[in-house]
């Protein structure tokens, strides 16, 4: 923290204080509320001033160690967490599933436990099944950030979306969210729901009841099974990923043509927007199924904002996750 | 002839719950006398001020795990967790390595149990040769070595035809098949019940209709071939209904419930703490009052723990763990508790967790106890509080998914044939771990030598 005082003009006094009265790790969205939401959107503005400077390195989280755990594929998520820790001047280990002992079937608890005693600060974990992150802070004492688990959250990539729209917007409030395609095995919908609702948004939800999640009637949003009603009132439309292997597994839809057909985000549907609506995409992208290939390049496309926005948004999280840390 | 005699308890007899003196000669109850009377030649005396005498209970579900998963439970230490549980008789689930599908894999079982000389042991036979769901195992030389259950448990019979012939077959030979109802490709990559926990955790659900789907199935068959059929751990309130229904239409089912799905709900699995992974899954609220209401009414016949006992490795971390949770050290106390809360009559509890599963078992009779019945006894201390701490647990695993509960009785003692195998410790309860030594064992039976290898291969 002393060292951070140094540039502390990046960061709003009052975020520091506030770290010990915190959870301290990140593991859904719903371990945020507004306020802490909002220091973390503040300061990712702040970084993002930081990442427009000739050097953009600030030594927030000098002498700190992060292990970026990401023990499923990933690409923008584990870059960019891996450049956000960079940034703050943090050590960062990375750690894969094939490049580890796990592929020698050490146990998940004693690989984390191994970071912990070479004295990692803080953990950044991506795993292929639900609940592990959660797991792992049960298991650690140092705060653990959920890049990403199974089917259940991904928060810093809904962070990375409300900052994003947020700095087009200034706000949220009233906005009308309309989420399109498998929510039933999005970690994305389930962090983007509680953080559009967090934000003031409206959020309505489209798929093929094959794609629904159970026990959505106790979720705050609006179902809907007819996306040409819907497009015309979104002020955001939300793609998710339609992915192949789903249908090998389980016939959710009988295939990939017949999903985009009903709900792929072709140009034709992409005329009905209003003329403030925007485009949003968690990627990887499958174009020509869920997003035709040539709306995500259009304007009203956010997806390159998204990305570019991660690395500012996870050097907020990182900061205010383990920079107070003793 | 050695007398004991168990003092100042409240028995469970045929004219109700009386205060008595119970005097046991050798193996057999030889009366019950008013409290206080002077019994000659008593060897042993046994304080049970404050206790219910009960039948030995009998738990028709259990993975004693051996052979094959020795670091998890073996047969002595199932037996030693059994008795502490009050319970004298274990059925013993034939998934196993190798399956108990074969008379030498039961007879090993058997005389493992001897050696512990805890409780007894009854052995169930796989329906199908290495539980895979082909062919029929060699049921008849099975039935003949006294095996009375079959079953595929961890599975279901999946194929219906032979699911219909081992029905057919297991009946006239005297036998009773027990199912795991689940259709496989309905909760394939199922992690826990389907509902609204598991789409906000985002974990595979396990829908209800994958166990009623196979309820049905085996109702029809067994209504249809005029069998018998016991249904496992049901945890639904469609599976509780399909039952009621096909009982009062004469069908020849029988069901049971675990203390687990009386008492515990999928909200649970909010955490991701796979100690409360199982299967069946953790069900809804409204499933639980279903089940309770199912065992109360006597359309689910019998409570049986299906104890499944992990080590810690393979109950890290959800996905990857594996199904079940201890059942037999708790289960008592937990059914107790349902009794005191008004949900089951002391009557129902010592049928569902006593007489009606021996019953279908196939042993001797019991229930109420009485003079010349045989000595097998659970003396149930019914206002003790005690924590759950599953370091004092005499199993060898601690999945227990009550660890920190509070529960209202403890048992005290358990008898077998006459003889003490558990003894709490009378000072057991706060933080005390009742040690081993707990146990009494007649000398040279308990501690002979490591395990000897399979019966085959020994001679």
């Amino acid at each position: 923290m002393s060292d951070y005082s140094a540039s502390s003009d990046h960061v709003p006094a009052g975020a520091m204080q506030e770290i010990s009265n915190h959870p301290r790790s990140l593991l859904a969205m719903g371990d945020l509320d507004v306020h802490r939401l909002g220091e973390i959107l503040t300061l990712t503005q702040e970084f993002r001033s930081v990442l427009r400077r000739p050097i953009p390195k600030v030594p927030a989280l000098r002498g700190k160690t992060i292990a970026n755990c990401f023990f499923e594929d990933s690409t923008r998520t584990r870059c960019s967490f891996e450049l956000a820790a960079k940034r703050l001047s943090a050590d960062v280990i990375t750690l894969t599933e094939k490049g580890s002992s796990l592929s020698k079937s050490e146990s998940l608890r004693d690989t984390v436990r191994t970071l912990e005693c070479m004295g990692v600060d803080g953990f950044v974990v991506r795993h292929h099944a639900s609940g592990v992150p959660a797991r792992i802070a049960a298991w650690v004492d140092h705060p653990v950030i959920n890049g990403g688990d199974g089917a259940h959250e991904h928060p810093t990539q809904a962070l990375v979306d409300l900052a994003t729209l947020i700095e087009k917007w200034g706000s949220l409030a009233g906005a009308r969210v309309l989420i399109v395609g498998d929510v039933a095995h999005s970690r994305v919908a389930r962090s983007n729901v509680t953080a559009f609702t967090l934000a003031g948004a409206s959020v309505s939800v489209c798929a093929p009841p094959t794609l629904l999640p159970p026990g959505i009637e106790g979720w705050p949003v609006t179902v809907s099974e007819d996306l040409d009603a819907e497009i015309p009132e979104a002020d955001v439309v939300y793609l998710l990923r339609m992915q192949q292997e789903r249908i090998v597994d389980d016939p959710v839809v009988p295939s990939l043509c017949e999903y985009a057909r009903g709900f792929g985000f072709t140009e034709e549907r992409a005329r009905y927007l209003h003329s403030e609506a925007v485009v949003m995409h968690p990627g990887p992208m499958n174009r020509g199924v869920e997003i035709a290939a040539s709306v995500a390049d259009l304007p009203i496309s956010l997806v390159e904002k998204q990305v570019s926005n991660g690395v500012a948004v996870r050097m907020a999280v990182l900061y205010l996750f383990f920079a107070g840390i003793p | 002839m050695s007398v004991t005699v168990v003092r100042n308890g409240q028995v469970c007899s045929s004219t109700g719950v009386v205060n008595a003196d119970l005097v046991i000669e050798g193996e057999y109850i030889s009366s019950l006398v008013e409290p206080g009377t002077p019994v000659e030649a008593a060897a042993h005396v046994f304080d049970a001020s404050g206790c219910l005498l009960l039948p030995g209970l009998v738990d028709m579900h259990v993975h004693l795990r051996e052979p094959g998963d020795e670091e998890a439970e073996d047969i002595r230490s199932g037996c030693a967790a059994a008795v502490a549980g009050g319970f004298t008789d274990i059925v013993a689930m034939p998934n196993t390595h190798p399956p108990q599908d074969s008379v030498g894999v039961v007879e090993f079982v058997r005389e493992a149990a001897a050696r512990a000389g805890l409780c007894r042991v009854h052995p169930a036979g796989c329906v199908t040769r290495a539980r895979a769901g082909k062919e029929l195992a060699g049921i008849r030389e099975l039935a003949e070595a006294g095996v009375v259950i079959f079953t595929d448990d961890g599975d279901p019979v999946r194929d219906s035809r032979i699911m219909r012939r081992a029905l057919e077959y297991v009946g006239f030979l005297g036998g009773l098949v027990a199912d795991h109802c689940e259709d496989i490709q309905l909760t394939d990559g199922a992690q826990m019940n389907e509902g609204e926990v598991s789409g906000w955790l985002g974990l595979a659900g396990w829908p209800s209709v994958a166990e009623e789907i196979f309820v049905a199935r085996d109702i029809l068959l067994a209504e249809y071939t005029g069998s018998r059929v016991h249904l496992q751990h049901l945890s639904t309130a469609g599976a509780v209904r399909l039952v009621r229904d096909a009982k009062a239409r004469g069908v020849m089912v029988s069901a049971e419930v675990t203390p687990h799905h009386l008492m515990l709900t999928d909200e649970k699995a909010t955490e991701y703490d796979p100690v409360f992974k199982v299967n069946p899954p953790l069900r809804t609220a409204a499933d639980r009052a279903a089940v309770r209401l199912g065992l109360a009414d006597g359309t689910i016949d019998i409570v049986a723990t299906d104890h499944a006992p992990h080590t810690p490795e393979n109950k890290e971390e959800w996905t990857e763990a594996r199904c079940g949770m201890l059942g037999l050290e708790t289960a008592l106390p937990l059914v107790w508790d349902l009794h005191r809360k008004g949900v089951l009559t002391l009557e129902r509890l010592v049928d569902a967790m006593s007489s009606r599963p021996a019953h279908l078992a196939g042993l001797e009779p019991r229930g109420p106890l009485a003079a010349g019945q045989r000595a097998d006894l659970c003396v149930f201390d019914m206002e003790h509080e005690w924590v759950v701490d599953p370091s004092g647990f005499h199993g060898k695993s601690r999945n227990t998914p009550y660890e920190g509960m509070t529960c209202t009785g403890r048992v005290r003692y358990t008898f077998v044939d006459g003889r003490p195998v558990f003894r709490a410790d009378e000072k057991v309860g706060e933080n005390k771990r009742p040690g081993r030594t707990a146990f009494l064992v007649e000398e040279g039976v308990a501690s002979e030598g490591p395990t000897p290898g399979m019966p085959g291969r020994k001679k």
